[in-house]
């Protein structure tokens, strides 16, 4: 009996902890509205969204997805592959300035 | 959550449980249930295809020299006279981050196998769904009216509408799809088929309130994109 109990409090958590982030993430989109709201321009913008939105993403995912709590062998599989979705980035970072610049090159300056 | 402790055996936290766990020569993902572990595996890929959406839709932007729309403007509603930026956009996001707050109180009750209360809160979850669904037809409606074209618009660079409706188009799909396994699981639940561990329609497994927790799973995927989405695509 005791042992079944113990198996249901590893399951289940306190139901504060999910009204604490619900409640966080009501407030962070609040934020990266007033973000448009207020309409911030420029680097002061792109920060402030990129800031909310890893919080916001965070949050969902240890606490709702309850990643916090998996053990690190799931934890590991999910995460690492996300570097590749960097790198990408990364890359078509590179090939949008490209592109950019034989756009500017060939139809503005002319060649 | 995965279970601790398994037969007697007891499994080593952080770094060395994760070598201990890979090299076991058995299931690597211990005491997680296997349509869990696979739900995860297809939200992995999900990502991909949402990132490859996201990543066409940053080179497309980045690489015009045409202003691109100004979303603030285009997504903007005109409510007792007044403009406001982004308006319905940002109901969208409450309403959503709404739902997802439901369904993780929906899984918490689950386990705790009070069964009207988790079937109850995936109702209000597959509300909540409902009604972002019925919004996002109303934004699709309202930017078609006003001549945006996956090939043109009048606002500004033509990719705009392209991008606009695949990605937008493919979220909401996921939440369609979503809602009618919401409305699915609510009547499993209220039916009591996690209570008598009665097998599914498609599979031998027997019911367990584990599938609420998968299904939580994929629902707050799909708000987890709208995060990515609401940043990139309605912000920036």
């Amino acid at each position: 009996m005791s042992e079944t109990k113990e198996k249901e409090q590893s399951t289940t958590h306190k139901i504060g902890i999910y009204l604490w982030i619900w409640g966080l993430l009501f407030v962070l989109s609040f934020f990266s509205y007033m973000v448009d709201w207020y309409q911030f321009q420029g680097m002061l913008r792109w920060s402030l969204i990129l800031v909310f939105m890893f919080a916001k993403a965070g949050l969902i995912m240890a606490f709702f997805m309850h990643l916090y709590w998996e053990r690190y062998a799931l934890v590991n599989v999910l995460l690492w592959p996300m570097t590749a979705i960097a790198c990408f980035i990364f890359l078509m970072v590179a090939e949008f300035e490209y592109t950019v610049f034989t756009r500017l090159f060939y139809f503005v300056v002319g060649g | 959550m995965s279970d601790p402790k398994i037969d007697g055996l007891e499994l080593k936290p952080g770094f060395k449980g994760m070598a201990d766990d890979t090299g076991s020569d058995q299931t690597m993902f211990k005491g997680v249930h296997w349509g869990k572990a696979m739900m995860w595996i297809f939200l992995l890929s999900d990502t991909f295809i949402f990132s490859c959406f996201l990543i066409s839709y940053m080179k497309g932007r980045g690489s015009t020299l045409v202003d691109w729309p100004n979303a603030s403007e285009v997504f903007g509603l005109h409510v007792f006279g007044v403009e406001v930026p982004l308006l319905l956009i940002a109901i969208m996001t409450f309403v959503l981050i709404t739902s997802s707050g439901t369904m993780a109180l929906a899984v918490k009750y689950g386990y705790e196998k009070n069964r009207k209360m988790c079937g109850w809160l995936i109702l209000a979850t597959a509300i909540g769904g409902l009604i972002f669904v019925g919004m996002q037809a109303f934004e699709w409606s309202k930017l078609i009216s006003e001549g945006v074209r996956p090939w043109e618009n009048p606002f500004g660079a033509k990719q705009f509408g392209s991008f606009f409706f695949m990605i937008t188009g493919f979220h909401g799909t996921h939440v369609s799809i979503g809602v009618i396994f919401l409305f699915i699981y609510a009547y499993k639940t209220f039916a009591g088929h996690y209570d008598d561990r009665k097998r599914g329609w498609f599979t031998s497994m027997k019911g367990d309130y584990v599938e609420i927790e998968i299904l939580g799973l994929y629902w707050h995927f799909v708000d987890l994109v709208w995060v990515f989405i609401f940043a990139f695509f309605y912000l920036w």
